[in-house]
């Protein structure tokens, strides 16, 4: 079990080397900054609360691993500015099966969205924007009980 | 004394990241009842709670979460990760 929360990029296959080994399935999922539509981001600025957010993400883990049987679980998630097409976030679990793998995937993803303590600020030639909560992240967190 | 946290917006409206307050507050409405009293940019920042979260000790609480023993309170908009 893995969390990090890092300024720096991460190579995949090298965060990936061992995980998982003996489990039936793997999941990934890397998560990368994504351009506005009609392109135009500069940059994504993400801030985050230092003390909260490992403890947070760590908690999502447990529960995680408390609905699903899970072998191994990495949660990557970078801060700082990054540009459109580097990642940002990675999520991987290891299960028997593939049925636990990828709910346990879904899980987090949902839950990191809007209960780990992050806030994204998009930079444009025209300014700054902070990046709004969506209610479609709520009603996704709301599926899981 | 407490230590009072602000994050994205929130710091941005408030004007600083942290700042420590003597408070009898009992809880965290009571709190921000009391920071609103103060100056205006605190009554502009805590205008609409709807699009406030607290986090209290580090971990998301409700308004009426008690601070009667809290060291940390943290103030922030609806998060954006993943």
């Amino acid at each position: 079990m893995s969390v990090r929360v890092q300024a720096g990029d991460f190579d995949p296959a090298e965060v990936l080397a061992g995980f998982g080994t003996g489990a039936g399935a793997v999941v990934t999922f890397t998560g990368q900054v994504r351009d506005l539509d009609g392109g135009g981001l500069l940059r994504m600025e993400i801030e985050h609360y230092p003390a909260m957010t490992e403890p947070a993400i760590a908690a999502m883990v447990a529960e995680a691993r408390r609905r699903w049987s899970l072998s191994d679980v990495l949660v990557i998630h970078r801060f700082g500015a990054l540009v459109p097409g580097e990642r940002i976030m990675m999520v991987a679990t290891a299960a028997r099966h593939r049925a636990g793998a990828f709910a346990a995937a879904e899980f987090l993803m949902d839950y990191l969205k809007s209960r780990a303590p992050f806030w994204k600020k998009e930079i444009t030639e025209a300014g700054a924007t902070w990046v709004e909560g969506k209610d479609a992240d709520e009603v996704a967190l709301g599926r899981w009980g | 004394m407490i230590d009072i946290l602000y994050f994205a917006w929130m710091r941005e409206r408030i004007g600083l990241p942290k700042e420590q307050v003597e408070t009898g507050a009992a809880t965290v409405a009571d709190l921000i009842d009391e920071l609103i009293a103060r100056e205006e940019r605190y009554a502009v920042a805590f205008a609409d709670l709807r699009a406030i979260r607290v986090a209290v000790d580090q971990v998301l609480v409700g308004f009426d979460a008690p601070i009667a023993k809290a060291r940390e309170v943290a103030f922030f908009p609806p998060m954006t990760g993943g």
